[in-house]
């Protein structure tokens, strides 16, 4: 492959590209669609996919709740109809029978779901804010973060029932003044004083929760709302590698078990599974990008067959220049080289300049959603390996390609080309 | 130099055979300056394509230089075209987006010549034409005649054994096809042998040996004494 090195091939190239300018920008734009189509839908899928992994950051991506609802079907003598109380008990009889759990916190609320929140008074402000009942292992599933300075309720706050929280960044706004630490500060929820032990970062995540939550002990919250060891939800997250649908039922049917629910309700128990709707998105986005994959393939394809159709209208106009340069003392390998390089040239340079364009394009995006925080879009790179198997491609389709025209060529007889009219 | 024995060329056009070259027996030394002759349809071009092993033959013998030319292929075909042949065409077949001094280049690029040298030569080629100044101008803006003298650069600037010319003056005006001539006989002087096909008696008379093809065969051959320009 000398010819690469010579001018007169590139001469060549120019020559007859220039020849055919109209035509051949417009099979260019072909191959350049294809491309930009490819990497600006991988990219934007890409973009996604960061995007719900960053929306989806608080919270342990393969975290399950389920809680107690009325059954359906009568069993064991029970009738239909009959409200389940999740139990703290529960906690153990799960752990044992189902090892794909890592953590499980058994959680209680008030003020949301209907039910009044705690009224919370710190000297002359006051608010209304939803009042959680936490196990230490809560902040281990919800990745939600305690800021510097402050901690999460821990066992011992747990042995003796202390009466500390950790408060929400708005409840922090609205009852401590600006610039004042909170920590070790005293408020009263329902009348009782607890003591801030942190303050939580509220990322949005899954469903429920709010910058106002306050969380304090289970055990701290059985005794201020009277709630025994009745549990509201169970919250749990799976070991990394586990199928959480898989993971769903079998806690559904150790809950059943325990609590004497028919097999086949479906109603007796009420469950989200934060898992399955991250696996759904993930799927959605790869589909996305098997999409972008598909399209952009065939894109090119279209394109690069253009600039096949495109030599093989230049080698029939050229029948003549061929003959010439055969009479001269062209090969036949001299002439198929000069034109396979012709429609690989063509192609790449399409390629190349349609990467450009999607990367500007990619990069605009970005650029535009960079503030919109709700807008799952997050650096929509395309892996370079994808750049590089879509050059790749196209060199190869290009060679292909450009065989049927260099083949062409390879027929034309210098005689036959060169017989005066 | 050419050694023709007994040459038999046929077109077959469906179930049709056309019987051209009917038994030629011909042979040019070196430095030989020949016209070939003939009516319209006698087989001149044919004859000299086969020389010039654009063409086969079918029977007979060609000998190139004592090599038996023969049923090449095309590759062998190319390089001894390349090597020992120099082509010169009633209608000049240059490239037309290409220079004259590209032009003349391309010869030499297919024997694979280093660039700086392949312009180097080209443009002394130019410069023995007369047409040094020309060298960037594409055939579309020169005359006739110094088309035809980029050609002939083109076609000597390989050093070919032999140059074989058909009708170089047929597109030209009398003037013109002079200096066209003139600059063949010079090259001829120097030793080139030369092959001519024309069909006016005037160009023939500048040769030094008129050969005359009728019906494909050889009906006349003769030394002239040469119309010097
Ligand atoms: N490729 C071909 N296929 C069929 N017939 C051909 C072919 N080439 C030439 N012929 C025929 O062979 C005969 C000789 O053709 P040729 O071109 O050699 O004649 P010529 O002497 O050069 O004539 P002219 O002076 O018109 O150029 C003609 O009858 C022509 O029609
Ligand atoms: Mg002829």
């Amino acid at each position: 492959m000398k010819e690469l090195f010579e001018k007169d091939t590139w001469q060549e190239i120019f020559g007859s590209i220039s020849k055919n300018r109209v035509r051949t920008v417009i099979t260019m734009i072909g191959v350049l669609w294809g491309i930009f189509i490819y990497i600006t839908l991988s990219g934007t899928a890409k973009g996604l996919d960061n995007g719900f992994e960053k929306a989806f950051a608080s919270i342990s991506s393969n975290s399950l709740f389920v809680w107690g609802q009325y059954t359906s079907l009568p069993y064991k003598g029970y009738k239909a109809r009959r409200g389940i109380r999740l139990k703290v008990g529960d906690v153990e009889i799960i752990k044992k029978r189902v090892p794909e759990i890592e953590f499980i916190a058994p959680r209680n609320v008030r003020g949301v779901f209907g039910s009044s929140g705690g009224n919370v008074v710190r000297g002359s402000k006051t608010g209304t804010y939803a009042i959680y009942g936490e196990y230490p292992e809560y902040i281990k599933i919800a990745t939600s973060k305690v800021y510097d300075g402050g901690r999460f309720i821990n066992e011992n706050d747990m042995t003796f029932s202390r009466k500390v929280c950790v408060i929400g960044e708005r409840t922090l706004k609205e009852l401590f003044e600006k610039g004042e630490k909170p920590i070790g500060k005293f408020i009263s929820i329902n009348s009782i004083t607890f003591k801030v032990i942190g303050v939580h970062k509220f990322v949005q995540g899954g469903g429920f929760g709010d910058d106002g939550d306050i969380y304090i002990p289970f055990v701290t919250f059985k005794d201020l709302f009277n709630s025994g060891d009745n549990v509201g939800f169970f919250m749990m997250s799976a070991y990394k590698d586990a199928d959480v649908v898989k993971v769903e039922k079998e806690v559904k049917s150790v809950l059943k078990d325990i609590h004497n629910i028919n097999p086949d309700d479906e109603e007796g128990l009420g469950a989200f599974n934060l898992g399955k709707v991250f696996n759904d998105t993930l799927n959605f986005v790869n589909g996305l990008s098997f999409l972008s994959l598909i399209v952009g393939l065939v894109t090119i394809l279209a394109g690069v067959i253009g600039i096949g159709n495109i030599l093989l209208i230049s080698v029939n106009e050229r029948t003549k220049e061929i003959g010439i340069r055969r009479a001269l003392g062209a090969t036949p390998r001299q002439v198929r080289n000069q034109i396979l390089i012709e429609s690989i040239f063509l192609t790449l340079i399409a390629g190349i300049i349609g990467i450009i364009l999607a990367t500007i394009v990619l990069f605009s995006i970005n650029y535009g959603t960079k503030d919109l925080t709700d807008f799952p879009y997050t650096n929509p790179t395309v892996p370079l390996r994808f750049i590089f198997g879509a050059l790749f491609l196209m060199i190869s389709l290009g060679c292909l390609i450009g065989m049927i025209p260099a083949q062409k060529a390879l027929k034309i007889r210098p005689i036959e080309a060169l017989r005066e009219e | 130099m050419i050694n023709i024995k007994d040459l038999h060329k046929s077109y077959k056009m469906g179930s049709n055979s056309l019987h051209v070259l009917k038994g030629i027996n011909f042979s040019v030394k070196e430095g030989e300056l020949v016209a070939i002759m003939g009516s319209s349809g006698s087989g001149k071009s044919t004859l000299l394509n086969i020389i010039g092993m654009l063409d086969n033959y079918d029977k007979g013998s060609y000998e190139l230089d004592d090599i038996l030319i023969k049923d090449l292929n095309e590759t062998k075909a190319a390089n001894y075209r390349n090597k020992f042949l120099g082509f010169v065409f009633q209608s000049f077949n240059l490239i037309n987006y290409k220079s004259a001094v590209d032009n003349v280049i391309l010869p030499l690029y297919y024997q694979g010549i280093k660039r700086k040298e392949r312009e180097k030569t080209a443009l002394d080629y130019l410069d023995n034409v007369g047409l040094k100044n020309w060298a960037s101008h594409l055939p579309s803006e020169l005359s006739g005649g110094q088309k035809q003298r980029v050609a002939i650069a083109r076609a000597m600037v390989s050093k070919p054994k032999v140059l074989l010319a058909d009708e170089p003056t047929g597109a030209l005006d009398s003037n013109t096809s002079s200096e066209v001539m003139s600059l063949i006989q010079k090259i001829n002087n120097s030793g080139k042998t030369i092959l001519v096909v024309t069909h006016e008696e005037d160009i023939a008379k500048m040769c030094k040996r008129i050969v005359k093809l009728k019906d494909g065969v050889i009906v006349e051959d003769k030394k002239i004494k040469q119309k010097v320009l």
